[in-house]
Parts: C-alpha cells; structure tokens; sequence
C-alpha cells in the first residue's frame, strides 16, 4: 500500500516530463504558463475561503459544531465515524472550499496522521462537490427534470463516507 | 445554497454562543479564522502551481489527447448508446481526462460543453437524458488521481508520510463511482420498463 502511494507522484511527474521531452516542446515554457494560471486561481479562491474558514471556526468554538455532532452519534456510531468528522461529510456536497477548511480544522486540532486526519483526508480526496455539480451542469441548459440523477450521486457520496472511514482507520 | 449555510452558520453560531457562554472564543476564532484562511493558501499556492504547470506540459505536449484515446473504449462500456464520433462523446472524453489529471479549472468548462452538446442532440429539452444523468453522476463522483492539494495541506500541516492517502484514495473512489454508475444503470433500467408498460397499457 505504502509504495504505490510513495511512487504516485513522482511517477507522475516523471511521466508528464518525458512526454514533454519526446514530442519535443520546450518543457520549462509550457510549466511555468501553467504555473502562472494556478498562480491566478489559488489567489481567486481566498475572499471564500476567509468567509468559510472564519464560519467554520466560530462554529466550532461557539460549540453548535459538539450539539449537531451528538443529535447525529446515533448515526454516525454505526459506521464508527469519529464526531470530528461529522461537518466534512455534511459540507463536502455543498461546497469545496468549506471542505477544504473543515479539513484544516481537523488537522490544526488533531494532526493530519492522528485517526481523524487521515480518515479526513481520504474522505477529502475521494468525493467531489455533488450539489454544487448538478446545480452547475444542468443549470447552464436549463434542464428542470434532472431525474435519477441525485440519487444516484448521492450513493456514490454514501459510499465513499463510508469506504474512507473503514480505509482511513485501516493506514 | 451557500448564501444560507454560510450566514445560517454564523448567525446560529453567535446565537449558540451565548448560551453555552463562549461569546468570547466565538468572536476570537473569526478573527484568527482569517487569518488561517490566507496562510492556508499561501502553503497551497506551490503545489498548485507546480501542478498546473506539470498539467500544462502534458497539454502542449500531447499526453493528454493520448490519455484521452486510451479512455475512450472504457468510456463506450459506460455510455452505450451514444455515437462516440459524435461532439457529445468528444467532449465527454476530455472531461473526463481534466477530472482524472485534477484540472478543475479546465475540467468544468469542458463538462458543460459535454452537457450542452447532449442537449443540443436531445432537441434542447427540459428533461435530462439517460447520457446526461450518468455523465453528472460521473462528475460528482471524485475520478482524480493525484489529490495534490490534500497532500499538500497535509505535508504543511506536518504529516510524517502526507502520500500516504493516496492509494486508499484511489481504491474509495472506485468503491464510490462503481455504486454511482449501478445505481444510474439501474435506475435507468427501471425507468426505461415503466415507460414501455405504459406504452402497453
């Protein structure tokens, strides 16, 4: 498990620059044009990630973060799902950036290697921003019926909560 | 959506606050709040940045439309019944690579590209076809496979082994878009033998 996690990256990287080297294109051009445009959209990301962030932690000190975690341990019991977790699995449909800084919460509490971290983590990598999808590609043509189609991803979100709280007590 | 969970959140927060008797922490964590958030980005602006840059190597280069060919064959067993010479299933492709390769930027874009190209084939109506549902069903399920921003979040906030993630990742995202795609297969299935009996009746 550990190697194919340790040589992820770098054979990434490895294979993106070989490619590059073999089709001939001047390698460090087309990097650093990329690297410009993440330069752009990681900077366009922090007016909602200081309104978040702010959210997220009055949430949590005012202590309504603890109530909502209790009314739902019945639940989250079942599946042995740590309470810290609780507002990642509820905010990860909605929105990314309120994810990414609940799972930032976590980690300045309790470490990205302590159980919640890493459970946090997978469950972080593993599921995307399902409302906020649908809103966006059925919105732009207009589609008003959209059927199945929030089941379906909500199994898919169901699924994946549960696989990273067994994987992530697992590592 | 987010208007009202993120004001709700604040308003129910300060609300609460005064009654657990935490009206003081409340109001210190708004403030050291905002200032996480831009450290925050200041530890991520790197990794994304070297991974936009690795991504844009790969574009100019050509790896990525041959990533995209290789796809295509899996992408005919989840779709079917599209042509896959058409627009449509184009598009649907190189979504699917900028999801894989974690261009969100790129990916959206190409996405409602896909679902307008559908559209535009289904005579631009309201009701989503079965294509529609599975390809949003496949974009709200996570198909990235260097999450590089988490194990860039990880290493700032010092894990001893922050790649450690990834293969349990890789292995909950299949588990999670296996159970998406049957449960749209089945669905579809389902609504496909209810409109012939009616049709019967």
């Amino acid at each position: 498990m550990q190697i194919v996690s340790m040589f992820a990256v770098p054979a990434f990287i490895f294979i993106f620059l070989v490619s590059g080297f073999v089709s001939r294109i001047d390698v460090y051009d087309s990097f650093v044009s990329g690297a410009k445009s993440g330069l752009t959209s990681t900077f366009n990301i922090i007016p909602a990630l200081i309104g978040l962030m702010v959210g997220i932690a009055m949430f949590r000190e005012s202590g309504c973060l603890e109530l909502i975690s209790k009314a739902l341990s019945p639940l989250t019991n079942l599946i042995h799902m740590p309470s810290e977790i609780v507002p990642l699995a509820l905010l990860r449909p909605v929105s990314g950036s309120a994810a990414i800084a609940v799972v930032t919460d976590i980690f300045n509490n309790f470490g990205p290697d302590s159980l919640q971290g890493k459970i946090a983590s997978v469950m972080m990598g593993s599921t995307e921003t399902t409302i906020y999808t649908i809103a966006v590609y059925f919105g732009s043509v207009g589609i008003k019926n959209i059927r199945y189609t929030l089941l379906a991803a909500l199994t898919a979100d169901l699924c994946g909560i549960v696989m990273s709280v067994i994987l992530g007590s697992l590592i | 959506m987010m208007n009202y969970i993120w004001g709700g959140m604040i308003v129910i927060s300060l609300i609460v606050s005064v009654f657990t008797g935490r009206v003081e922490q409340t109001a210190a964590a708004a403030v050291s709040g905002a200032g996480d958030a831009v450290s925050l980005t200041m530890s991520l602006l790197g990794i994304m940045c070297l991974w936009t840059g690795i991504s844009k190597i790969g574009e100019d280069g050509g790896l990525i439309r041959l990533i995209a060919k290789a796809l295509r064959p899996v992408l005919r067993l989840v779709f079917p019944k599209l042509d896959p010479n058409s627009k449509g299933f184009g598009a649907i492709v190189m979504n699917v690579v900028a999801n894989l390769l974690g261009m969100g930027n790129a990916a959206t874009p190409l996405g409602i590209n896909a679902v307008t190209e559908l559209w535009n084939a289904n005579g631009k109506r309201t009701t989503a076809t079965d294509e529609m549902c599975m390809f949003v069903v496949l974009n709200t399920a996570s198909l990235q496979l260097i999450p590089s921003t988490l194990i860039s979040l990880r290493q700032s906030y010092g894990s001893a082994a922050p790649g450690e993630v990834i293969l349990p990742i890789w292995i909950c995202e299949v588990c999670a878009l296996t159970a998406g795609i049957v449960m749209a297969k089945v669905m579809s299935r389902l609504s496909s033998t209810e409109k012939r009996l009616n049709q019967c009746r």
